[in-house]
């Protein structure tokens, strides 16, 4: 019912502006005398449509062109298919009195951010975009009722929001009716968070209380050179903690994608980031209700990728790239990767197997052995939970030696963090296959996804070595002062380095040819599309975070 | 061909060797499969790193003989002994390098009464030494080159030979084979200068650091003879192969018969070829090389004892398997056929693809792994003889040979067609390939007139190879190729199954106004569809693109206005970058809506990093030498390091006259292509 409703609202709206265009471009010389009252409203809503479209000016635009920056619309223009934006709101401007503000010149109807609704590939999506022309896209309660506005929406008809930020910060001369925007917006935040996928885009400064919003959405992406985020900014933490450090530095794309992993992915420029946004998007399910998206798919799906079978190196103390099987397994090569430059010892992104969404988790030998430490766990453990929540497959490829040791690690609470990981695993109840490549070693085998975590299908290859840790280490432990160690070594190796151990138990379910590997993702993702499987009724769990 | 069960009745065959002039073991390949026709086990021995090569995959047996060094594994003369002992191998192949040409190698076989299959040491002897067969060859009446002279000992001798032969002068390894290590000198400087390369690449490839300078005919043509020699003092010669395309002395595409001899020559040739193998008494199969000059005189180079790499063109045009020749010819068999019974049938060309990077001296090593490799084999007459697959690493230990590529036909012009399809359709990801170069090079003019010399490449790209150069048309191809699959991916983004949720009131669209990029050039592009089929008006031209557009498949086979072509999609992103693969040649192409081509002048240029103060590795190797240290000043042009892949020495320079910032390279090192060995100030 509401969506009907509302759907005849916007078609009513629709036409009206059009009616009105055309009755006013029809005979603007010849203004009918009789309705003189009625037409000057018309030329205050074309004027006032008019002034909405240029936000805070052509010199301001200029400015913003300046600086390698987009304008709101035209980011909102890129983002979703020709045509097809709805705006909302083009008419709301702030309320505040104060400080001159209430002056004309000082209105700007929308205010200092674009919203609506609109398609991206045909799909329906809500989208807000902050207008840095006008009053440097600061936050007003005006600009964050209509954020909260179309968030509200977007969670009534489920749907995606997409947030491309660029603030300022606070509307200062509004005092505590900012602050209070920025609460009713992470309030919805987080009431969304789950229901519907949410993406920011900081394309721009973000500081302040409004790093919150995006850190509470499910993908933060940012782009080069022109976005920061902080909590303060570099002028603060020199008079606080007398740090010397530039705004790229303390907040830029790299600091962000590399170093705190903040942002997920960073793109080059506007344009960049705002068409890799589309592709992205066709990866996403509408809402938790919504399947995992299905597209068309010309990779077949029984492909063999014989490539794999020499993939794994003899010596396991070899590296060889997680990414290769990926891409080599996925539909097309196509796989978009979460946080390539961040925690690499574990890989996360999205695919897709004979066209449907897949979330994929792999241990990334190359880097670090592919151990689990604590940044690896957190990230590996936010994207598992994301796909949960939205019903998206995770396929999770194993090469793991074990978590890392240290006090490094053991003081910053991998116990705490390594559980994440596991837990995020554990919950989960979406269809989960697992493929483990080689290594698959003490607690972080049990952690991957493994059988015993309710995984749906567990796969071994050949080289599939399960065990409580590496041959060395083991016999060390149960020969402990005995001099036959290279004896016992390769006793060690002969009974579990190798698949066996596990798949007698039925702990994997096959060992499998490398090279089928993809044929046989593809047919056990048919199977569990209508697997259904939920947790004890509870509150809200109780994650560690 | 008779297959001759009763020639050789051993249980077994090694197969000794991968590669060091090529990837050989494709050669093994071509062995085993002779072998497995002729019901004969075979053995492959390999390194620690070709554990999973293809030839050992397809021997019946394998053993390994030690580490990925050469001198460890495959040079390792006992441990293949042992090998040999182990497996009870009554007669082993020794592909082409390595031992192949070793005489020490084939006397110890001999005395464990091994069967070597080629010729016995004698002829190795006599003609690996480059300066004994020039001997041997004049006393058999062989035209041999003039001014040729003696071992060198030191650069100043290397200097004096020089000037009594006369500038210019060739240097090379005398137990080196083909152009291996060899290098021209025109001045007492450079033959220093050759003389320290040469003598290092001898003793790290051949573990003999003699050294050979003779007269260097500038501008010839290299053609060879096949010839073919049985126990009994019969021998025959299998026409010629012309081997001039090459680069840095190595050869690139070959062909057989060559365009430029006449009967007369050809027969002159071949005879002084043979004879040259009865003074010898040479059995097995064996080249003779010649350069030939423009007024058809030609002159002795060497002999190579061995069966070479272009061997399969030799095959196509005469019918005959050399392999098989060769093992029976080891057994002891006399020849099958007569002079007179040696055809030439048909045209056939073989260009061999080198994962190197064609653009760079036209082909500096790459590395990296196949991760994905398609052989054109689907077409008819053609041959692929490679020892990878997909998924294979082509790694820095040796050359980087990734196939021969052999196309027959019953004309030249019908022989290069066949290869210019078969390199279209040659998926080969992963690894930088020369494929564009190949392409380039057979569709040539000159190439295709004949008039050829081993100076090829360096007259016909003076400034170094720069690619296809693009035509007007095929500009225009390429552009309505790359906005066609542009617009045929945006539709297929749109296409969800069984999804309800997808807009019904947006209507599809049927027309799209595009901005393309292409070389620094921007043109603006309408595109109109009906179904498959595409229109793409480019500057009041108009093209009909239809396909099948299959988005998954590396191949993309498209009609432009009712012409067939064969484009290679390399990657598409979001972004709308698109590589495409078009007459063998990658462009690079932006497609954009008109509306983000509009918006894109506000895009910030990027400024790329000032590279003439850093010096980065070119290609992956090991550092051998570091001349400089931080502090010091280099002139341009000065050597700063030597870099050696793939047995190649090369030697890096300063871009200009600087002082050195810091050094992050030090000898023994490894590195990789692109990483930074010295900065200068």
């Amino acid at each position: 019912m509401a969506m009907a409703a509302l759907a005849a609202v916007r078609r009513c709206r629709v036409l009206l502006h059009g009616a009105v265009k055309s009755s006013f471009r029809g005979s603007p010389s010849q203004p009918r005398s009789y309705s003189a009252g009625r037409l000057s409203v018309q030329e205050r809503i074309e004027r006032k449509r008019q002034a909405a479209l240029v936000g805070g000016g052509q010199k301001r635009i200029d400015a913003q062109h300046g600086r390698g920056k987009l304008t709101a619309r035209e980011r909102v223009a890129l983002l979703l298919d020709p045509d097809s934006f709805v705006e909302y709101d083009a008419f709301v401007e702030h309320r505040c009195s104060d400080f001159g503000m209430e002056a004309d010149h000082n209105k700007f109807p929308g205010d200092s951010v674009v919203t609506g609704q609109g398609r991206i590939n045909g799909r329906l999506v809500y989208v807000f975009s902050q207008d840095f022309t006008v009053f440097g896209g600061s936050l007003s309660g005006a600009h964050a009722q209509k954020i909260c506005k179309i968030m509200d929406q977007a969670m009534l008809v489920g749907a995606p929001v997409i947030g491309l930020n660029d603030s300022g910060g606070a509307r200062i001369q509004e005092g505590v009716e900012s602050l209070a925007g920025y609460a009713d917006i992470f309030l919805r935040n987080v009431m969304a968070s789950g229901v519907v996928p949410q993406i920011s885009l900081i394309m721009g400064p973000c500081a302040g209380g409004a790093v919150y919003s995006p850190a509470l959405t499910d993908f933060t992406f940012m782009v080069k050179d022109t976005s920061y985020l902080f909590i303060t900014g570099p002028d603060v933490v020199k008079s606080v903690t007398n740090e010397d450090v530039t705004q790229e530095e303390l907040g830029g794309a790299k600091t962000h994608t590399a170093v705190s992993g903040v942002a997920h992915k960073a793109f080059e420029n506007d344009i960049d980031a705002l068409l890799n946004l589309r592709e992205f998007f066709n990866f996403l399910p509408l809402s938790n209700k919504d399947p995992s998206p299905v597209t068309e798919c010309h990779d077949p799906s029984d492909r063999l990728v014989p490539g794999l079978d020499t993939l794994v190196p003899l010596e396991s103390t070899k590296a060889y790239d997680m990414l290769d099987v990926i891409h080599s397994i996925v539909d097309e090569r196509d796989f978009f990767e979460i946080m390539p430059n961040y925690a690499k010892n574990i890989v996360v992104g999205f695919a897709r197997m004979n066209g449907r969404t897949v979330g994929i988790v792999g241990n990334q030998p190359k880097v670090a052995s592919g151990c689990l430490d604590i940044n690896s766990s957190v990230k590996g453990a936010r994207f598992v939970r994301f796909c949960d929540a939205f019903n998206v497959p995770i396929i999770t490829f194993v090469d793991v030696p074990g978590f890392l040791p240290g006090t490094a690690q053991e003081y910053g609470g991998i116990i705490r963090h390594g559980a994440k990981l596991l837990y995020a695993f554990a919950e989960a109840t979406v269809p989960k296959i697992t493929i483990i490549t080689r290594k698959a070693y003490g607690g972080a085998y049990d952690v991957m996804s493994s059988k015993h975590l309710r995984g749906d299908v567990n796969y071994a290859w050949p080289s599939a070595e399960v065990a409580v840790m590496g041959a060395k280490g083991a016999v060390q432990i149960i020969f402990r002062g005995k001099n036959n160690q290279a004896d016992a070594e390769a006793e060690y190796v002969e009974k579990f380095a190798n698949p066996f151990p596990a798949a007698v138990r039925g702990f994997v379910d096959d060992i499998v040819v490398p090279s089928t590997t993809r044929r046989r993702i593809c047919r056990d993702l048919e199977v569990l599309a209508t697997k259904k499987q939920t947790n004890p009724w509870k509150k809200h769990a109780n994650v560690p975070l | 061909y008779l297959i001759d069960h009763a020639a050789f009745r051993s249980r077994c065959c090694i197969i000794v060797s991968r590669a060091q002039y090529s990837t050989v073991y494709d050669h093994n390949e071509k062995v085993m499969k002779t072998c497995k026709k002729m019901g004969i086990k075979t053995v492959a021995v390999h390194s620690d790193v070709d554990a999973n090569a293809v030839h050992v995959k397809m021997a019946d047996e394998a053993v390994c003989v030690g580490p990925a060094p050469t001198s460890k594994s495959y040079l390792n003369m006992d441990a293949i002994m042992n090998a040999i002992r182990q497996t009870g191998a009554q007669a082993v192949h020794p592909g082409y390098g390595f031992l192949s040409e070793n005489k020490e190698f084939a006397k110890r076989l001999a005395a464990e009464g091994v069967s070597f299959i080629g010729p016995d040491t004698h002829a190795i002897q006599a003609m690996g030494d480059k300066i004994e067969s020039k001997l041997i060859a004049k006393a058999a009446k062989v035209n041999t080159i003039p001014g040729f002279d003696g071992v060198v000992k030191d650069a100043d001798e290397a200097v004096r030979i020089a000037n009594e032969i006369g500038y210019p002068v060739m240097i090379k390894a005398s137990a080196g084979g083909g152009g291996k290590g060899m290098r021209i000198a025109w001045n007492d400087e450079e033959t220093r200068e050759g003389f320290r390369f040469s003598s290092q690449e001898a003793a790290s490839s051949f573990g003999d650091d003699r050294l050979l300078i003779e007269k260097f005919i500038d501008n010839p043509r290299h053609i060879e003879i096949q010839v073919l020699a049985d126990k009994h003092g019969n021998a025959l010669w299998l026409n010629e192969r012309e081997c001039s395309i090459q680069r840095r002395n190595q050869k690139v595409v070959e062909e057989a018969p060559s365009t430029f001899l006449d009967p007369e020559t050809r027969r002159a040739m071949g005879e002084q070829a043979v004879s040259l193998a009865k003074a010898v008494n040479y059995s097995s199969a064996g080249t003779v090389e010649f350069l030939v000059d423009s007024r058809k005189n030609f002159y002795f180079l060497e002999m190579n004892t061995r069966l070479q790499v272009e061997h399969p063109i030799t095959e196509c045009i005469t019918g005959l398997d050399l392999v098989q020749q060769m093992i029976r010819i080891a057994k002891g068999f006399p020849l099958q056929h007569t002079q007179a019974e040696i055809p030439i049938n048909g045209w056939a060309i073989e260009s061999r693809v080198y994962a190197e990077d064609p653009y760079k001296s036209f082909g500096l090593p790459s590395i990296g792994r196949l991760s994905q490799y398609q052989e054109p084999l689907n077409l008819h007459n053609v041959r692929v003889d490679s020892g990878i697959e997909e998924g294979s690493d082509i790694s820095i230990y040796y050359d980087p040979m990734i196939s021969k590529l052999v196309t027959y036909g019953a004309t030249r012009a019908e022989a290069l067609k066949k290869m210019e399809d078969a390199l279209d359709n040659y998926v080969i990801r992963g690894v930088t390939h020369n494929i564009p170069l190949l392409r380039e090079i057979i569709v040539h003019p000159r190439f295709i007139s004949g008039d050829i010399s081993t100076k090829f490449l360096p007259e016909v790209y003076p400034e170094g190879f720069k690619g296809h150069q693009l035509t007007a048309t095929g500009r225009k191809e390429l552009l309505a190729t790359a906005a066609s699959l542009f617009v045929a991916a945006q539709l297929r983004a749109q296409k969800f199954l069984g999804d309800l949720r997808v807009s019904n009131t947006q209507q599809e669209r049927r027309s799209w106004e595009l901005c393309v990029e292409l070389e620094k050039g921007v043109h603006m592009l309408g595109v109109s569809r009906s179904g498959a089929t595409y229109t793409v008006e480019i500057d009041g031209d108009k093209l009909e693109v239809s396909s099948d557009w299959n988005l998954a498949s590396p191949l993309l086979t498209v009609t432009l206005n009712g012409i067939h072509r064969t484009l290679q999609c390399l990657s598409r992103n979001a972004a709308g970058e698109i590589s495409l693969q078009y007459l063998g040649t990658t462009f690079k192409l932006r497609v954009l809506s008109k509306l983000a081509a509009a918006l894109s002048v506000h895009m910030p240029e990027k400024v790329p990093e000032d590279t003439s103060s850093i010096l980065r590795s070119p290609m992956p190797g090991t550092v051998v030498a570091v001349s400089v240290k931080a502090g010091d000043t280099v002139a341009e042009g000065q050597e700063i390091c030597v870099i050696e892949a793939m047995k190649m020495q090369n030697s890096m320079t300063a871009a200009k006259t600087a002082k050195v910032r810091s050094v992050h390279c030090k000898p023994g090192e490894t590195v990789g292509e692109g990483d930074l060995l010295v900065e200068l100030e």
